[in-house]
C-alpha cells in the first residue's frame, strides 16, 4: 500500500473575471488553467515560473487564501476545500515568504512573532519553551526571543519566518522564492538549513522560484509553469538535462551560469533578427512550423 | 588602450549620530577605454557607494572623501570645479539604475521623458536641434533598443510598458547622451531571468557597436560571466581581487572569492 501524498492539486483552475468601469465583467484571466501536481512525503516538489505564470495564485489556493475555480487540493488525501477546512488545515500547511522584512510584523518581538500560531491554534505545553525549541531548531540563539526584527540581518530574519512557519508542526511548507532577497552566501545556508529541518521533522517542501540553478540542487521534482499551465514535469536532472519543452529550453538557456560545464548544459536557442526570442516568439515559431507540417 | 575611467585609493567614510565609520578603504580600480569591467560584490561591500561616488551622487554630508583621485580622461572628478562636473555627469559619463519604474516619470509620455533628457544633452554639447530632429533621434534610439514599434511606444506612459521595456527605455535615455561610459547598476535584477538574458545580450551588444565603456555593479555572479571580461571582487569596502573574469571564477586566489564562487548554486547539480 502507498501512502497518499502529502499535497495533490487535481485539475486546479482558477479564473479572474477583469472588470471594466463600473465592475461590468470584460472577459478574464486564466490565472491557472488546469494544473495537476502530488508530492510525496518529505520530499521538495520545485515549481519553476515567471511573473505571470500563476505560481503565487497556487501558493494562495494551497494556503486558503483564494478559492479556485475548479479542481480540487488534497492535504494527506482529504480535500481542503470542503466546509470544515480551516484551522486544522492551515495547521498542517504554513508559508515562508520572500521578503522577510515585509512579513514579520516590525512591533512585536521575534518571540512574539513566533507566538502567535501558537495562541492562533491553542498549541498545548508550555509555549514559551516551545519559542525556544524552535529558535534553536533554526540556529538562532535563544536570547533572539526579545529582539525586534529591526536589529536582525536579513538571513536571521528569514530564520525567525521559519521557526513562525514551524511552530504548529505543519505537514508541508509553501516556500514562495524563500531566498531571492538574500546574498548568495545567506542564501546557501538557509537552503542547508531547511534540508535538514526536512529531514529531522520529515517536512514536505513545494518550493516556489525562478531561480533553476537554486531549484536543480534542492528539488527532487520540478514543474515548470507557463501561462497557468505546467508544460513539463519530471525528475529534476531529467528536465534540466534534456528539457522538452520550448519555453523549458528558454528559461534554462537565459540561466546567467558561472561555469563552462554549465554552460555547455544550457540548450541552444535560435536567435531572431539577432534577439533572443520572448517565450511567445519561440511558441508562435513552434505553432507556424506545425502548420506547415500539416499543410504538406 | 587608454584608461577611461580611473579610481586610485578612494577612501570614504559616513558619520551618523556623530560616529564616523569607515566604508570604502583605499578602493582602486581602472577601466580601460571599451571595455567591460565588473565590480561585484554582496550587499554592504561597498559597490554603491564606490559607484555612487564615481557619479558625484553621494549625500555629503554623512558622507565624506577621505582621500583618494577618481580620474575620468585625465582629470580628477573629485577637484574639478561642480559646473564642469555637472557638464560630464549624464553626458560623457551615463547611468542604467536598476528599478525601471522608479526612474521613469509615471505622468509623461516616453517621448516627452527622452526628450527633455536630449534637450539638455544638446545644450550640453552644444548642439543644435529642432523638435521635429529630436524626434527623429527618439525613434532611432528607441529602434538602437530594438523596441519593435517604437511609434507607439514614443507614445506610450510608463505603466503601460512591460518591465523589460521600461529598462529598454533607460537604457536608450543612457544612450541619448552619447557617452563614452555607461555606469549599469544591477541591470535587469528586477526582471524575469528570459527577460533579464535579453537586455544584458542588448547592453553587451551596444556598447560593443559603440565602443563604449561598461562599469556593471552587480551582486550576481552569473551576469558578470556574461557580460564583462574583468572583474573587481569587493567585500567590506575593499577590493578584494581583481583579474581577468573567466581566471577568478575557475581559479580564485582569496578565501572570500573562493567562498562566494561555491556558495552559487550550480545548473548542473551539487559539486558540478
Amino acid at each position: 500500500m502507498t501512502a497518499s501524498p502529502v499535497l495533490e492539486l487535481r485539475d486546479l483552475h482558477k479564473v479572474f473575471p477583469l472588470r471594466g468601469t463600473f465592475g461590468r465583467v470584460r472577459g478574464e484571466v486564466r490565472a491557472v488553467d488546469g494544473v495537476s501536481l502530488s508530492i510525496p512525503k518529505g520530499q521538495v516538489y520545485g515549481l519553476a515560473g515567471e511573473s505571470g505564470s500563476g505560481k503565487s495564485t497556487i501558493a494562495r489556493m494551497i494556503m486558503g487564501l483564494t478559492r479556485p475555480t475548479g479542481g480540487d487540493i488534497l492535504l494527506d488525501g482529504v480535500s481542503i476545500l470542503g466546509r470544515q477546512a480551516s484551522l486544522a488545515h492551515r495547521r498542517k500547511v504554513q508559508m515562508v515568504f520572500q521578503n522577510p522584512g515585509a512579513s514579520l510584523n516590525p512591533r512585536r518581538t521575534v518571540g512574539q512573532s513566533i507566538r502567535v500560531p501558537l495562541d492562533a491554534h491553542g498549541f498545548p505545553g508550555n509555549r514559551q519553551r516551545r519559542v525556544a525549541a524552535l529558535l534553536e531548531m533554526v540556529q538562532l540563539p535563544r536570547h533572539f526571543a526579545e529582539r525586534y526584527p529591526h536589529e536582525l540581518s536579513g538571513g536571521q530574519k528569514q530564520r525567525v519566518a521559519i521557526a513562525r512557519a514551524l511552530a504548529v508542526e505543519p505537514r508541508l511548507l509553501v516556500l514562495d522564492e524563500p531566498t531571492s532577497a538574500l546574498d548568495v552566501s545567506v542564501q546557501a545556508r538557509i537552503i542547508e538549513l531547511l534540508e535538514d529541518l526536512g529531514g529531522e521533522l520529515g517536512l514536505t517542501y513545494l518550493f516556489i522560484s525562478h531561480d533553476l540553478s537554486l531549484m536543480r540542487n534542492f528539488a527532487q521534482t520540478v514543474g515548470v509553469l507557463y501561462r497557468g499551465r505546467i508544460v513539463e514535469t519530471g525528475a529534476v536532472a531529467q528536465v534540466f538535462g534534456a528539457p522538452q519543452h520550448d519555453y523549458t529550453r528558454l528559461l534554462l538557456a537565459s540561466v546567467p551560469v558561472i561555469s563552462a560545464e554549465e554552460e555547455a548544459m544550457r540548450p541552444a536557442i535560435p536567435l531572431i533578427n539577432g534577439e533572443i526570442p520572448t517565450a511567445e516568439d519561440l511558441l508562435a515559431l513552434r505553432q507556424q512550423a506545425r502548420s506547415k507540417e500539416r499543410q504538406a | 588602450m587608454s584608461v577611461l575611467l580611473s579610481v586610485e585609493g578612494l577612501s570614504v567614510s559616513f558619520t551618523t549620530y556623530g560616529r564616523r565609520s569607515q566604508v570604502l578603504h583605499d578602493v582602486s580600480l581602472a577601466v580601460p577605454e571599451g571595455a567591460q569591467i565588473a565590480l561585484v560584490g554582496e550587499s554592504g561591500s561597498g559597490k554603491s557607494v564606490t559607484m555612487k561616488t564615481i557619479m558625484g551622487i553621494l549625500p555629503v554630508p554623512p558622507a565624506k572623501v577621505e582621500g583618494g583621485r577618481i580620474l575620468f580622461a585625465g582629470r580628477d572628478l573629485l577637484t574639478m570645479p561642480e559646473r564642469d562636473r555637472l557638464r560630464l555627469r549624464g553626458t560623457a559619463m551615463s547611468m542604467v539604475f536598476q528599478d525601471p519604474m522608479s526612474s521613469l516619470n509615471p505622468v509623461f509620455t516616453i517621448q516627452d521623458q527622452l526628450g527633455t533628457i536630449l534637450k539638455y544633452a544638446d545644450r550640453r554639447l552644444g548642439r543644435d536641434r529642432d523638435r521635429r530632429g529630436r524626434r527623429v533621434r527618439i525613434l532611432e534610439v528607441l529602434a538602437q533598443v530594438r523596441m519593435r514599434d517604437p511609434e507607439r511606444v514614443a507614445r506610450s506612459f510608463p505603466i503601460m510598458l512591460s518591465g523589460g521595456m521600461r529598462q529598454r527605455i533607460l537604457i536608450a535615455m543612457a544612450l541619448l547622451s552619447e557617452p563614452r561610459l555607461l555606469i549599469a547598476d544591477e541591470p535587469g535584477t528586477a526582471l524575469d531571468v528570459t527577460t533579464q538574458a535579453q537586455i544584458l545580450k542588448l547592453l553587451k551588444d551596444l556598447v560593443t557597436e559603440n565602443g563604449l565603456a561598461l562599469l556593471m555593479i552587480t551582486h550576481n555572479l552569473g551576469v558578470v560571466r556574461q557580460t564583462c571580461g574583468y572583474t573587481y571582487v569587493m567585500n567590506r569596502g575593499r577590493i578584494v581581487e581583481h583579474g581577468a573574469t573567466q581566471a577568478i571564477f575557475e581559479a580564485p586566489a582569496e578565501d572570500y572569492t573562493r567562498n562566494l564562487i561555491a556558495a552559487v548554486p550550480r545548473l548542473t547539480g551539487r559539486n558540478g
